[in-house]
């Protein structure tokens, strides 16, 4: 099945290049495995990601969207000058004047004013699919393009493609100091999001910040970098694996069976993503792993809700071995509850690799049986260089902090009315806002009961 | 890509203005080698081919053939604008881009606002929108004007009125130089007041800049250059030249304009330049304004000795961050450290990485 990308805004196209390099670099690389395996891989992969032309050109399955033309040309001419793939020529489409932050301008008035050409533009990149599985899109939350007008679009395509799954990416302002209306920004987003996406997939930029600082080594840090991160995360979920033992083909509806594993419920769909190993291309040739000291490793990230592998608190445990020694109180805060989690595993010796640990019913809750809460999806192909990597997402409390400080800091904003004459300027109401924050208060109140 | 369009009001105005354009052609004359008319220059300059045909059509792509600047210039006297059309600066403009009158306005807010506003209305409102209409897409009027006389203050207001009624949509930021405690002019406390009233009903962005505070810095400058402190500083460096200015000898206040002229390019630069993080122009008024009429941004700038080719280390660009909200480096008289903030952007040019960006955000918070 092939999927569809749906890149918005400057964050969002960013990213989307990033996205297909990592894939086709992957794709193109021998992988570490037989080659009758990697024959399949391959095939798989190019079909989900890739139109192959007539003259052998590589073409993105990605529309472009953006409503400032200079990211979207040098994005474009990225793209082109890579000599492996390339974007269709014809699937992009932008203005000359941006958003401007205002998620009002970009749902209200970008939005319904382009609508027809960006969906035609949409059915057109459907159409050349043998079999489509979905969308994603790729956006910000803080921005204006991409938080408002991908909102709108996700409400669009929902309508229009009522039968395919969308999986929205949605990228997490830092927590201070990106755009001072983000927070408005992000509630809007996710309020709304919510209301018409099947998943949501979050990327912390706070988080991805430490992960290139602290696993990367990177001392001057730019976008690139943060973007390749989420890049590779991307990339470890959605490169073809086998979804169950034993299967003699790979996964061919990847977003239908991510969403089948982790999403039971409509309330519960926030995913977060961690994975294992992380590291600088100079160290990984000296570094050897184990899957059990990976999964180990993998699943107190997990349950102390680390994302990355540095700094993981130790002492949470599940509340069960808690209860016993008597600090039930403050371990119980810190214990990280899921709904649902998908692991996936690349690389050799995937059969030896015992993910038991996952499986504790203490971890879920209760409504849900272990059995159902938890999947495994493995290739012998390793991905992206790493010898063994393993990805686990999570639908999880993992996000409540972060979203209940953001929900937090725009009430403040909104106990003054301050900025809201700029949103109301574009058609919204006081209204509006006053029902994004009763979605997310109920959202919070959700996962934090779990 | 948007374009902008400057309209520059009385004396003080097409002073600035023209230090502006000046320092604006040698910004892109410095990043386009070439010589090829591209975007960024398309944001304020237009290309016209004047041996083709004498209405001087645009020409879109390729090399520069001539440029023109996107200005109106209106003065009541004719003395400043005479000296633009003798000085090397004339190619940028023709004619019909110009509103003079002979009298002036002799300091008086009304003579300006009332009397000569009634009387070129019309022909103000017809020059602008054929400036406009040379234009793909409208985004921006940048007003440059004084409060302290009479032209600035009254026309300028003025014309704020017609912008806002004629062009709704597009956004009119407004760089307002206010006068000094010993200005010269009795009248100019008056001519202020009833400027600023206008200037909050119908502009959407004012940046004030206090003629005392650019004093303050260029005596700094001279300071720190004569008692050799800074070898690293050109004698060429932006804030200092004046080539390529009004004449050839340096006058008393190229060096002040310049300052303001480069706080415009500087906060143009990330709408007209490819960047990592882009910032339009309609982001500002979106994330500073809070309240309709609490639009009075103070600026500052850093750093001010050498604006042309730094290439900071890491120390002193930590201290580039602190410079910004210190003091001695705003544009009007006033301490930020010790007031409050609505709201605050930094914007950054150059070479500076994310993670710098974070570390000294993280600081400053």
């Amino acid at each position: 099945m092939s999927l569809i990308t749906v890149q918005l805004g400057q964050c969002g196209n960013q990213i989307g290049y990033e996205l297909f390099d990592v894939i086709c670099n992957d794709l193109h690389s021998n992988g570490l495995c037989p080659q009758k395996e990697n024959g399949l891989y391959q095939a798989a992969s190019k079909e989900r990601f890739f139109d192959e032309h007539k003259s052998g050109d590589f073409v993105s399955r990605a529309v472009l969207l953006d409503m400032e033309p200079k990211v979207i040309s040098q994005t474009l001419s990225m793209a082109a000058n890579s000599h492996k793939w390339r974007y269709s020529e014809k699937s992009q489409f932008s203005q000359k004047q941006g958003s401007g932050n205002n998620w009002a301008n970009g749902y209200y008035v970008h939005g319904p004013k382009y609508k027809d050409c960006i969906l035609n533009l949409v059915r057109k990149e459907a159409e050349k699919c043998d079999r489509l599985g979905g969308f994603i899109t790729i956006m910000s939350m803080a921005g204006g393009t991409g938080s408002g007008m991908g909102t709108f679009i996700t409400r669009c395509l929902r309508d229009i493609y009522p039968n395919s799954l969308l999986l929205n990416e949605v990228i997490w302002p830092y927590g201070t100091g990106e755009v001072i209306v983000q927070n408005y920004n992000s509630i809007l987003t996710l309020s709304n999001l919510y209301q018409s996406s099947d998943a949501l997939l979050v990327h912390e930029n706070d988080i991805l910040h430490k992960v290139c600082s602290q696993r990367m080594n990177i001392k001057q840090i730019s976008f690139r970098d943060i973007n390749k991160v989420i890049a590779h995360q991307l990339g470890s979920v959605f490169q073809p694996a086998y979804t169950a033992d034993g299967a003699s083909h790979y996964s061919r509806n990847p977003l239908g069976e991510l969403m089948e594993s982790l999403v039971p419920h409509p309330e519960f769909k926030m995913l977060g993503l961690r994975n294992i190993p992380q590291m600088s291309e100079h160290s990984l040739a000296y570094s050897t792993f184990t899957w059990h000291g990976l999964l180990k490793h993998l699943r107190q990230m997990l349950i102390a809700n680390a994302k990355m592998e540095e700094g993981i608190n130790w002492q949470v445990q599940l509340p069960s071995e808690v209860t016993t020694r008597r600090n039930f109180l403050t371990a119980d805060l810190q214990f990280n509850k899921s709904v649902a989690n998908l692991a996936i595993f690349r690389g050799k010796d995937t059969e030896s690799a015992s993910p038991q640990g996952f499986r504790d019913p203490a971890l879920y809750t209760s409504w849900l049986s272990p059995d159902n809460s938890f999947s495994v999806w493995k290739t012998p192909r390793s991905f992206n260089k790493y010898e063994k990597s393993a990805t686990l997402m999570s639908n999880s409390q993992g996000l409540l902090k972060p979203l209940d400080s953001i929900v937090g800091k725009a009430w403040n904003m909104f106990a003054s009315r301050a900025y809201v004459h700029q949103y109301t300027k574009y058609g919204m109401e006081e209204e509006d806002f006053l029902q994004g924050f009763t979605t997310l208060e109920q959202i919070i109140s959700s996962y934090s009961t779990l | 890509m948007t374009q902008s369009i400057v309209v520059q009001v009385g004396q003080c105005g097409n002073q600035i203005g023209c230090r502006f354009w000046d320092l604006a052609l040698r910004e892109h004359a410095a990043v386009n080698k070439k010589g090829i008319y591209d975007e960024a220059l398309c944001s304020f300059f237009r290309n016209t081919n004047s041996r083709a045909d004498a209405g001087g059509a645009d020409v879109q792509r390729g090399r520069i053939c001539s440029l023109k600047a996107r200005a109106v210039i209106i003065d009541m006297e004719e003395g400043v604008v005479n000296e633009i059309l003798q000085g090397p600066l004339r190619d940028l403009f023709d004619s019909a881009q110009f509103i003079t009158d002979v009298s002036g306005s002799g300091n008086n807010w009304a003579v300006g606002h009332k009397l000569y506003g009634g009387q070129y209305r019309d022909q103000i409102v017809e020059k602008l929108r054929r400036t406009a209409e040379q234009c793909d897409c409208l985004q921006c009027f940048f007003v440059i004007h004084s409060m302290g006389g009479g032209t600035g203050s009254g026309l300028g207001t003025f014309v704020l009125n017609i912008l806002e009624d004629e062009f709704p949509e597009v956004y009119r930021f407004v760089t307002s130089v206010y006068p000094s405690a010993e200005d010269d002019v009795i009248t100019s406390p008056y001519n202020s007041v009833l400027a600023m009233r206008e200037l909050t009903e119908h502009a959407d962005c004012v940046l004030p800049i206090e003629n005392q505070s650019l004093v303050d810095i260029v005596n700094k400058i001279n300071q720190m250059t004569n008692c050799g402190k800074l070898g690293a500083v050109k004698p060429n460096s932006l804030v200092t030249s004046n080539i390529g200015g009004v004449k050839e000898s340096e006058k008393p206040f190229d060096a002040m304009n310049n300052i303001v002229a480069n706080l415009l390019l500087n906060l143009t630069s990330s709408a007209r330049f490819e960047g990592p993080l882009n910032m339009d122009l309609n982001e500002i008024t979106m994330n500073l304004v809070p309240f309709p009429h609490l639009h009075y941004l103070t600026s500052s700038l850093t750093p001010l000795y050498t604006l042309a080719d730094v290439n900071v280390p890491t120390r002193r660009l930590d201290q580039m961050f602190s410079d910004a909200f210190n003091k001695d480096h705003q544009l009007i008289r006033a301490d930020p450290k010790h007031s409050l903030y609505l709201a605050c952007a930094l914007m950054v040019r150059g070479n500076v990485h994310i993670s710098d960006l974070r570390r000294n955000i993280e600081r400053l918070v």
